[in-house]
């Protein structure tokens, strides 16, 4: 399936772009995230650390264990520092 | 409207004299104004706000139509604001109106514990060492647990 894939504050600067389109087979958020540290250096450095990344599924905040069902986008960001 | 998020910088006694226009049953109003704040070394230029533009609006009217189950308020108002800005500006306000000054209290508290750790914003300081994000405090995270 095609999934929009968003990147914001620090993750944005470090994989480079603000978003893009993935192909992808993966059944949750997790699987998602190891198909795309498998791609590049970039992204396996980005999220080295996924205790320090959040996600969102259709924009609502979700976790790493969610599946991705038919969510048409997944964003990725820092802790929020609203406020 | 209940919940704004601009770029343009805004008048907070502007907002606040709207909230409670027209209105002849609110004893109570409380407001909260964030600012830029220097950082500790004093070097701060600007800061730069970040957020996801699908998603703000919608979280933070979730975190208001929570308020509003749980206070009996007679008007909650949100604005924040993102991109660039400078020492001193309002990054943000929240205003909430009710009957009674307890209730106005709690939720504007509500509110801001929830808009520090879940709306999707992200600060970042500029200074003349270069560029930092700014890293989420434990303190506001664990402070979403006082409202379970």
């Amino acid at each position: 399936m095609r999934i929009e894939v968003l990147y914001f504050a620090w993750l944005r600067e470090r994989i480079g772009v603000p978003r893009e389109r993935v192909e992808t087979e993966a059944g949750t958020v997790r699987d998602l995230v190891a198909e795309l540290r498998a791609r590049e250096e970039r992204y396996d450095a980005a999220f080295s650390d996924v205790s320090a990344v959040r996600v969102a599924l259709d924009q609502e905040l979700s976790d790493f264990d969610a599946a991705l069902g038919d969510a048409r986008e997944v964003a990725f960001f820092p802790p929020m520092t609203g406020g | 409207m209940p919940v704004v998020v601009q770029e343009d910088p805004f008048d907070p006694g502007a907002e606040l004299s709207r909230l409670v226009a027209g209105r002849r049953d609110m004893g109570a109003m409380v407001t909260f104004t964030g600012l830029v704040r220097d950082t500790g070394a004093g070097d701060l230029r600007h800061m730069e706000i970040e957020h996801y533009p699908g998603m703000t609006v919608r979280a933070i009217e979730g975190m208001v139509a929570h308020a509003t189950e749980r206070w009996t308020l007679g008007a909650a108002h949100v604005v924040h604001r993102y991109g660039r800005m400078a020492v001193g500006e309002a990054i943000m306000m929240v205003a909430t109106a009710a009957p009674h000054r307890g209730d106005a209290f709690a939720a504007a508290e509500f509110l801001m514990d929830y808009l520090k750790s879940r709306a999707p914003f992200w600060k970042k300081e500029v200074t003349d060492r270069g560029e930092d994000w700014v890293t989420a405090r434990a303190e506001d995270e664990a402070a979403l647990g006082r409202w379970s």
